[in-house]
Order: structure tokens, then C-alpha cells, then sequence
């Protein structure tokens, strides 16, 4: 464990939580936003007849680097109006509770930055923080585009918790845990183990938990790509509505921490999906380290099946925004109360149920 | 569906007074079309009323044009509306001919109509296109652009202008046809016929689209007369009234074509999904239009008719044709010198954004902009 490693390179627990719970998000998170960013511009143009950019670097690949340059050489402008505290600390918010989620997602069996039991339940608790920053920045930006913006985000995100609580109250009464690195191990083996095929447990009870699983994968999905706010359902940055939302009145490195939290959220809600129902980090085929006698090898193959997986879900993310159109506040609201729940909680029903029996 | 809107909110301790919100929209939004103010009046999110400001993009083509000859009106009429130039200087061009009473060449007819025909098509491809940007569907934004790009490239081996032709002249054309143009032009129709049906799949039947889009400012077809509304979004609230078939001009009652109205297929008729399908109907009628005027296209001096001096007799004309948007009129008021009196133009944007208010009161504010973009309006053509 990395955790133990630093403990015993220190010999202080706090200073080793601290640089332990720091590496994912400079070995991952960060690079990752800012290929995120590419590939989102990438996949567009090439969806589009387009070929994107293509002038800095290798096919464009440094673009968001000389973006987020030229983002922070800006003016970093606050009209007279807008409430400064607030204004200043929304981004902040934002910022960290998107990326404070990665803290508890199991990079690979020996890469955790901070292995809680209650790994589960602290991603659905910090990203709260994400809905006050956004309540924050649409509040302090004085500008009733931006406020819209933000009564619908939080709107959105606060329904959109309800059934992605419910799947993962699903799965954690089959599973009986909370932190995700006991859930991933859980997966471990063949692809057939993992939690959307029915488990690890052979028996009855595996086939009948497939169609329930398959269903709970679905409602979170959609639930998900809510909460981080993408098409169909970018209703609060809708840019032929409100402009862009919440973010309006931002200019400079604060709105490239909005910017770059969307992308790190993206990537989080990809990861927390694939921890729950995918196999987390764990690989469909079982390991070449395994093959060949090279135990050290299994947890870089353990880290590539992670991103692997977490970049796929990404670039659905970004398949389906550049295809679908947007739906409106009133029809995502009744998506969410009229299907999304009552199929969640009939969903939870059964599942209870059977594991009781 | 229209939402209704409670005035006051009861509660225990008396009645709790809630206030309207006044949003601008515009000038500078993305998604009002150019520089349209339109003044929001909100309860929470239901509008109660929209007022439109307009003016921001007046150029004052209507008094230009009485310091100016007939023939140097035409590059001005280009840029009343400037995504469908070549139906304005058609326009333009009949009511000067009708003016003077001069005959036209068969030919110059036939090219006149290929063109404004090619010009609908790329006319409609950015109405829907932003349209479906509109919603929030970015891709067909692009592939329509995509294949605008090939309409305007004839466009521009035709007379070398991409978007401002100059290209219709008062009894005739400025040029020929390129050597290629047919062999071309036929390569598009057959290359657009698929796109028509992969934007269909991507959008029109789009269940989100539909979603966003059927019952949403429904405008019935009393309404639409009243308000004197014309072109797609009449159409769209099934009403056939077409020019090209209701009154023909040049040579159009040559040509087999079918004039589709909305039918309320998503969900009423006249609503914006209605306004929205009439336009990709109308664009395979076009196609058929080209293609027969294509096939018969006679041969002739398209340069000859052109008087050396226009100078109508004293008089008035009114000369309407059907614009991609609307019945596009010009009434010219001649006083026998080489200038005219008095040009007149009636917009069909213009007429159409009068509607506005009638069409969105009880809906959302996302609702106005698939409202706004299905009356597709081209504020070169609401201001002049």
C-alpha cells in the first residue's frame, strides 16, 4: 500500500495521509483534465467532418496546455456588484469537491489515496460541495442569467442524487460494503464476476441479480451524467439559453477551475460507475503478471484497466453530448421523479428482498 | 403546453407577494439570431410577455434606394436578407420588370430559378441547422454548414460571390453559367438527396427534438393570417399557401412540385416541430424544382434583354415572391427618372417576429429560443 510506504518513509500519519491522498490527483487528475479537454475537441471535430486542432503540438495534443497559459495570463475581472467573498470562493468549492473525490477511488490494489470504509458515501457526500459552489458563483455573479443557471443546477444535481443513492444503496446491501477498494477486490477474477454481471457468487441468485443489475447500471449512468451536468441534461450552462450558466461572469484561472472541475467530474462519476458495477480496476482477463510470475506487474496492468475504463465512459459522455439535443428543465425533473426513482426503489425492493431470503 | 401561473402564493400568515422578473435577451445572446432585444417578462421561469426591440441592424436600405439608379439598388437588395441574396434581387428584379414591362429570356427565367431554388435549400439548411443548435444538438449544426458549403460553391463558380451576389440584374443575369455548372449542380442534387435523409435521423425524429419541440408555440392557423405570417412557419400551421403555386412568377408553373404543410405529426399542428419538418420538405421539393429546370434548361443569350438605361414610366408596382422565410414584397413607386421614389420591402422576417408574443406567453424561457428559432428570422431583414 502506498499509504504504508509513506508511513514508514515519514513516520508521521498525517503527513503520510496527506502526500498519499496528493498523488492521484498529480499522477491522474490533473493530466487527465487536460487530455480530457483534448479529447473532448477531438472527438467533436472528428463526430463533425472536422479535424479540431491541429497547429500546436502533434495532432493539437499541447492545445489545452497553451489555453490554460493564455487563461491564466488574463484579467482575472470582479464587476463592482458582485458579492467578492462568494465570488471568490465558489471556484474553490467547485473545484475541490470534484477533485476531493478521488481521494477514496482505488487507482489499482495498492494505490488508494485514503482507503475509508465509507468510501462511497464520502464521494456522495463531498460533491455537495460542488452544488454550493454552484449556488455560490450563480448567487455572487449578480447577473440573472448566471442565477437561473445555478437555481437550475442545484435543482438538477439535488434530484439527480436521489437515484444514484438508491443504485448504490442497491449495491451496497449485495456487496455489504462501503469503501471501494473492498468492492473492487470483490470483482476480482473474470469479467463475469463483476457486479453487473450478477456478482461474484455463483448460484440462483446471479442470474436473477443480472437484469436488476443491468437496470441499476442504466438509472445510474443517466443520473450521473446529470449531476456532472452534460448533454442531455447541460440545462444550467444551456449556452443558447443562459449564456453559459453559473460560470457567465468568470473570467481568467477562476473560470478555468469551473472548467476543468467538469472535466474531473466526469472522470469521477466514469470511475465511481465502473468501482460499482464494472470491476473497478480490476482487468476482464486476468493479468500477464499472473502469466509470466511478475507480481509487480499486476498493479500497472491494474492502473491501465482503471483508466481504460474510466476514459471509455468519458468518451460516451462526450459521444452522447455531441449527438443528442438538450431536454428542458420541466421534461429532466419528470425524468428523474417520474422513471428514474420509482424504477430505482422497485429495483432496491427486490434486490432487498432476495438478499434477505 | 402553456403553464399557468399563480398570482399570488397563500400561505398561513397572509398572502405572499411575488414579483415579476424583467430578463433582457439580446442584443448580444447566442441564440436570438443576430441583434435582437427581446424583453422577457418572467414569473420565475414562465414568460408572461415578450416584447421585441429591434433596429439594432438598420441600415436605412429603403432611403438609400431613392439615391441610387435601379440597377445599383440590386447590390443592397443583396443584404436585406442575407442568407437568401439571390431571392432578393429575383424579387427585386421581377417588380423592375414588371415596372418597365419588358420580356425575359426563357433561359435567364430558368437560371433565375435554379438559383433562388439552391438558395432556399441553403437558406433552410442554416435555419435548421441552427435550430438544432438551438436545442443543443451541435452536430447537425455542422452538417448542415457542411453541405450549405457545396451550394455555396456554386454559388461562387457562378458569379464569384460566396454570399452578396449581384448576380440577378434587371432583365437579366450578369453572367452565364459556368461550362460545369450542370454537370455540378446535378452532382449535388444527387449527393444532398441522403444528407436530407441523415438529418432526419439525426434530428427530426431526434425523441429529445421532438420532445423539445412538438406543442411548443403552437400558432394556429387563425392566427397566423391575422398576423399576417407567412412562408414555412403558414405553412407549418397547414395552410397551403405557397406563391410559387397561389400566384406563379417567372417560370414556376413549369415545374412539378408539392407544397407540404404541417400535419401535427409529433403533436399539434402548427407547432415548432411542425414549422421546423416543413422546412426539410420543402428543401426535396427544391431539389425536384432544380433537377427538372436542370433537364430543361434552354439555351440563349442571357445578357440580351438588359435595357442600357432603366427608366420606368411614371407609376407603382407590387411585386411579391416566395423567400425562404415569407412573402418577400417590393412595392416601387416610379416618378419617370432613373432613380426610384419610393422602394418599399416587406420583410417576411419582420412580419413574422410579430407573432412572437402571441407564440410564447406561458412557456419557459428555454421555450423561446425553440420558438425564436423556428420563426427563423434574419435580422438584416427585420431592420433593413
Amino acid at each position: 500500500m502506498i499509504y504504508d510506504f509513506f508511513l514508514k518513509l515519514f513516520g508521521n500519519d498525517v503527513l503520510a495521509m496527506l502526500v498519499s491522498s496528493l498523488i492521484p490527483l498529480f499522477i491522474l487528475v490533473l493530466p487527465f483534465t487536460l487530455v480530457a479537454v483534448w479529447l473532448e475537441r477531438k472527438v467533436s471535430a472528428h463526430m463533425q467532418d472536422r479535424l479540431g486542432p491541429m497547429r500546436v503540438g502533434w495532432h493539437g495534443w499541447l492545445q489545452t496546455i497553451a489555453d490554460l497559459i493564455k487563461l491564466i495570463q488574463k484579467e482575472d475581472i470582479v464587476a463592482t456588484d458582485n458579492d467578492k467573498p462568494l465570488f471568490n470562493l465558489a471556484p474553490i468549492l467547485v473545484f475541490a469537491g470534484s477533485y476531493a473525490a478521488f481521494a477514496v477511488i482505488p487507482l489499482s490494489s495498492i494505490f488508494i489515496g485514503s482507503n475509508i470504509d465509507l468510501g462511497i458515501f464520502f464521494i456522495i457526500g463531498i460533491s455537495g460541495l460542488v452544488v454550493a459552489g454552484i449556488l455560490m458563483a450563480g448567487w455572487s455573479s449578480n447577473n440573472k442569467y448566471s442565477l437561473l443557471g445555478a437555481m437550475r443546477s442545484a435543482a438538477q444535481i439535488v434530484s439527480y442524487e436521489i437515484p444514484t443513492i438508491l443504485v448504490v444503496l442497491t449495491m451496497v446491501m449485495i456487496t455489504g460494503t462501503m469503501n471501494l477498494r473492498t468492492l473492487s477486490e470483490m470483482q476480482t477474477g473474470y469479467f463475469w464476476n463483476w457486479m453487473i454481471f450478477g456478482g461474484p457468487d455463483f448460484g440462483v441468485a446471479k442470474f436473477i441479480f443480472i437484469p436488476l443489475m443491468i437496470a441499476g447500471f442504466i438509472i445510474i449512468y443517466i443520473s450521473t451524467l446529470a449531476e456532472v451536468n452534460r448533454t442531455p441534461f447541460d440545462i444550467p450552462e444551456a449556452e443558447s439559453e443562459l449564456v453559459s450558466g453559473y460560470h457567465t461572469e468568470y473570467s481568467g484561472m477562476k473560470f478555468a477551475m469551473f472548467f476543468l472541475a467538469e472535466y474531473a467530474n466526469m472522470f469521477a462519476v466514469s470511475v465511481v460507475v465502473v468501482a460499482l458495477f464494472l470491476g473497478g480496476y480490476q482487468s476482464p482477463f486476468g493479468y500477464l503478471g499472473n502469466l509470466f510470475n511478475a507480481h509487480w506487474l499486476i498493479p500497472i496492468e491494474q492502473f491501465f484497466w482503471f483508466v481504460a475504463k474510466g476514459v471509455f465512459f468519458v468518451f460516451v459522455q462526450m459521444w452522447l453530448r455531441w449527438t443528442l439535443p438538450r431536454l428542458r428543465v420541466d421534461q429532466l425533473m419528470a425524468l428523474c421523479w417520474k422513471y428514474l426513482i420509482p424504477i430505482a426503489f422497485v429495483n432496491l425492493l427486490i434486490v432487498g428482498i432476495i438478499t434477505v431470503l | 403546453m402553456p403553464v399557468e401561473i399563480e398570482e399570488n402564493i397563500k400561505t398561513k400568515s397572509g398572502n405572499l407577494r411575488t414579483e415579476e422578473m424583467i430578463l433582457n435577451m439580446g442584443p448580444q445572446h447566442p441564440s436570438t439570431h443576430g441583434v435582437l432585444r427581446l424583453e422577457l417578462q418572467l414569473e420565475g421561469e414562465v414568460i408572461t410577455k415578450v416584447i421585441p426591440h429591434i433596429g439594432y441592424l438598420h441600415r436605412c436600405f429603403e432611403k438609400h434606394a431613392e439615391a441610387m439608379t435601379y440597377p445599383q439598388v440590386i447590390p443592397y437588395t443583396d443584404r436585406i436578407d442575407y442568407l437568401a441574396s439571390m431571392g432578393n434581387e429575383f424579387g427585386y428584379a421581377v417588380a423592375v420588370e414588371k415596372l418597365l414591362g419588358i420580356e425575359i429570356p426563357e433561359r435567364v427565367e430558368y437560371i433565375r430559378v435554379i438559383m433562388a431554388e439552391l438558395q432556399r435549400i441553403a437558406s433552410h439548411l442554416v435555419a435548421l441547422g441552427t435550430y438544432g443548435a438551438d436545442i443543443g444538438a451541435f452536430t447537425p449544426f455542422l452538417f448542415c454548414f457542411r453541405d450549405r458549403e457545396k451550394i455555396l460553391n456554386l454559388f461562387e463558380i457562378t458569379c464569384g460571390a460566396r454570399l452578396l451576389y449581384n448576380y440577378i440584374w434587371v432583365g437579366g443575369l450578369s453572367h452565364d453559367l459556368h461550362p460545369d455548372f450542370v454537370r455540378l449542380a446535378k452532382e449535388f442534387t444527387s449527393y444532398f438527396k441522403p444528407k436530407i435523409k441523415e438529418l432526419n435521423d439525426l434530428l427530426s425524429y431526434n425523441r429529445i427534438f421532438t420532445e423539445r419541440t412538438a406543442n411548443v408555440g403552437i400558432l394556429p392557423v387563425e392566427t397566423a393570417i391575422n398576423f399576417g405570417v407567412t412562408g414555412p412557419m403558414l405553412r407549418g400551421s397547414g395552410l397551403k399557401w405557397d406563391l410559387r403555386k397561389n400566384d406563379p412568377y417567372s417560370v414556376y408553373n413549369k415545374f412539378d412540385f408539392d407544397i407540404p404543410v404541417g400535419q401535427g405529426l409529433m403533436g399539434t399542428v402548427g407547432d415548432s416541430w411542425d414549422r421546423y419538418f416543413v422546412r426539410v420538405l420543402e428543401m426535396s421539393e427544391s431539389l425536384k424544382i432544380i433537377e427538372q429546370a436542370l433537364e430543361q434548361l434552354p439555351e440563349g443569350d442571357v445578357t440580351s434583354a438588359i435595357p442600357k438605361r432603366v427608366k420606368p414610366p411614371v407609376g407603382q408596382v407590387y411585386a411579391r415572391i416566395e423567400n425562404p422565410r415569407g412573402e418577400l414584397g417590393y412595392f416601387i413607386i416610379s416618378n419617370g427618372t432613373p432613380n426610384p421614389f419610393r422602394v418599399k420591402v416587406r420583410g417576411p422576417s419582420f412580419v413574422n417576429l410579430g407573432v412572437m408574443d402571441e407564440l410564447c406567453r406561458g412557456h419557459m424561457v428555454a421555450d423561446i429560443i425553440t420558438i425564436l428559432g423556428s420563426v427563423d428570422i434574419v435580422l438584416g431583414e427585420v431592420d433593413r
